[in-house]
């Protein structure tokens, strides 16, 4: 095919300005990583840009492993993520099988009152108090069961199961399966993918959020790692997480110590993310048609 | 036997759920129109009407917040919104799919990493011995604090978001593109329309639904801007340009307990949503029949 000498230069123009986004997109992220391996002290005295770490030390990680706030606040998290997650998934299948299913009385009603609730919400105060009210605030309880279920992920769900042939269950119920049954030997079964993304939607949620754990919880104890994170990053103390160091030891320690920290942060994400991401397209693509 | 019965038992703890963590707090914002009294509680409070919404809305901070709030979400949507848009079309246009796929591949990533996190990065980078300064300073500018500037705090809230989720927003437009029926394109060539015009009549005709569905959803969270990134990032200098009415509901509700009067700004808040989604579907539907219901 004949290109012409514009559309040349239109090709050129986009490969350079997508390469350019790559860059911008990743350079703060590479920064933080080449920074988290730099020497502090040389670290300190840099200005500009980084383009390869400034020496080489893993003595900044050994301070984030030594401390005891990061790992109580990765251990809680770790809770928080798991038993979030495994509830998320139970209930929204749960809720995602029975709307999915034609014989279902009011099933359109209530699929209205549950997407409702993604339009109007009482707002903050008042969800504060119920949480409050409810007895459960000082446990992660506070940060599990307030979200226990996404209305988006649920129609995400639930569309895929209706995709599901329905002669499926129909032979299943023939053998003298319940709908328990059905759910989870044939439904999630088959959805597995979709299971995959919400799943990771949820993790994701859950491993990110800190705003309901800095209304809800008191206890430092309990604290998740997000949470953690504020105080270091955004309120500043990364100084204090170095314990026994000199005055002058901490200052220096504490240029390279919040890099490492948000390495240590992300890096499950960082993780999990290229086994995910063949699925990201699939979830996201069902979770666009309409409910 | 009841039809249904475990269809029922599966409903169960889903409904208990939207019913308390839903429904109950929009119960509860009937505080609004009291003057809640923890002991008392929601029911047993005594009405006081309208007054806390005209202590707002006479209020010294109204329009101060209701301006942030708009202003933010107007550049949200003028800048942010489309550029997914853009990105994908772009995208589209790439022939080669290794490159194409790591585009996406990196764009998509920091849709993942934590709020607190990019937070903590921007903070990092805009201090006066951050990295943008480093660079500002190297072309002989002056170093500022950037997060201290109030009439730098938009740009950062908007750029920042930009940077973390155009890549994302993509991957819907990126199937609607899939979907195009590609004779149409032939079709196009045949009556002699270049590059340009198949974007014009057949590319962008047929990512009008999508956009329209995702513009109603944005228009309806205009009055929600991001307060949890705003609460991680503005600090009382900036507050002037910061403060949007859920950043102000917090503060006032949260850390000086005024639990009525922020319940009462909270409310404002989430009916002028929902009457924008309603209108901005409404108004959808009238145009070109798309909508979200």
């Amino acid at each position: 095919m004949r290109v012409s000498l514009g559309e040349h230069i239109f090709r050129v123009c986009n490969t350079l300005f997508l390469s350019a986004l790559m860059i911008v997109t990743m350079y703060p992220i590479l920064y933080v990583a080449f920074a988290s391996f730099s020497e502090p002290a040389l670290m300190m005295a840099h200005k500009g840009i980084l383009w390869k770490p400034l020496g080489f030390s893993l003595e900044t990680y050994g301070a984030v492993f030594s401390n005891p706030m990061i790992l109580l606040g990765y251990r809680n998290t770790l809770f928080i993520v798991i038993v979030g997650v495994a509830l998320n998934l139970l209930l929204t299948s749960f809720a995602a099988y029975a709307l999915s299913r034609k014989t279902l009385q009011y099933r359109k009603q209530l699929t209205l009152i549950i997407v409702f609730t993604m339009f109007f919400s009482g707002g903050l105060i008042p969800f504060y108090l119920l949480v409050r009210g409810l007895g459960i605030t000082d446990t992660l309880w506070a940060l599990i069961l307030p979200t226990a279920i996404s209305a988006f992920n649920l129609i995400i769900m639930r569309t895929s199961f209706e995709a599901v042939p329905d002669a499926l269950e129909e032979s299943a119920k023939i053998d003298g399966a319940n709908d328990f049954g059905i759910l989870f030997r044939i439904f999630l079964p088959l959805c597995k993918p979709v299971l995959a993304v919400v799943g990771l939607y949820y993790g994701v949620s859950h491993w990110n959020s800190w705003f309901n754990a800095m209304i809800f919880l008191q206890d430092r104890s309990l604290y998740p790692l997000q949470l953690i994170l504020r105080e270091i990053l955004i309120i500043g103390e990364a100084t204090s997480m170095a314990e026994g160091a000199s005055q002058d030891e901490i200052i220096i320690l504490g240029e390279t110590l919040k890099y490492a920290t948000i390495m240590v942060a992300t890096l499950p994400i960082f993780l999990v993310y290229p086994l995910l991401q063949k699925y990201f397209v699939k979830g996201a693509l069902i979770g666009a048609i309409k409910g | 036997m009841v039809k249904n019965k475990y269809l029922y038992m599966m409903l169960t703890p889903v409904l208990l759920y939207f019913i308390i963590f839903h429904y109950f707090p929009m119960y509860g914002s009937i505080i609004a129109f009291k003057d809640f009294n923890p002991r008392l509680g929601i029911g047993g409070s005594a009405w006081v009407g309208l007054e806390h919404f005209k202590d707002f809305f006479g209020g010294m901070y109204f329009w101060r917040v209701f301006k942030n709030t708009l202003m933010i979400s107007l550049y949200d949507l003028i800048f942010g919104f489309p550029a997914p848009l853009i990105l994908a079309l772009l995208l589209n246009e790439v022939k080669n799919a290794l490159f194409k796929r790591s585009v996406q591949t990196i764009t998509y990533l920091p849709h993942f990493i934590s709020l607190v996190i990019i937070c903590g990065m921007i903070k990092d980078f805009t201090s006066s011995d951050g990295v943008i300064n480093d660079i500002i300073a190297f072309f002989g500018g002056e170093r500022v604090t950037m997060l201290l500037e109030p009439s730098f705090f938009r740009t950062i809230f908007v750029s920042s978001n930009i940077w973390q989720h155009i890549g994302w927003g993509t991957i819907i437009y990126l199937a609607a593109l899939s979907a195009i029926d590609l004779e149409q394109y032939e079709a196009c060539k045949i009556d002699g329309g270049g590059r340009w015009k198949q974007m014009l009549h057949i590319t962008l005709p047929g990512l009008l639904p999508v956009f329209v569905i995702l513009l109603i959803l944005n228009i309806g969270r205009i009055m929600s801007v991001g307060f949890e990134k705003i609460i991680l990032l503005y600090n009382p200098t900036t507050y002037v340009s910061a403060d949007v009415i859920s950043s102000y509901v917090y503060r006032i509700g949260l850390q000086d307990f005024q639990f009525s009067f922020s319940s009462a700004v909270g409310l404002f808040n989430s009916v002028i949503n929902f009457a924008l989604v309603i209108g901005s579907n409404w108004i959808s539907r009238k145009l070109n029949n798309t909508g979200l219901w």
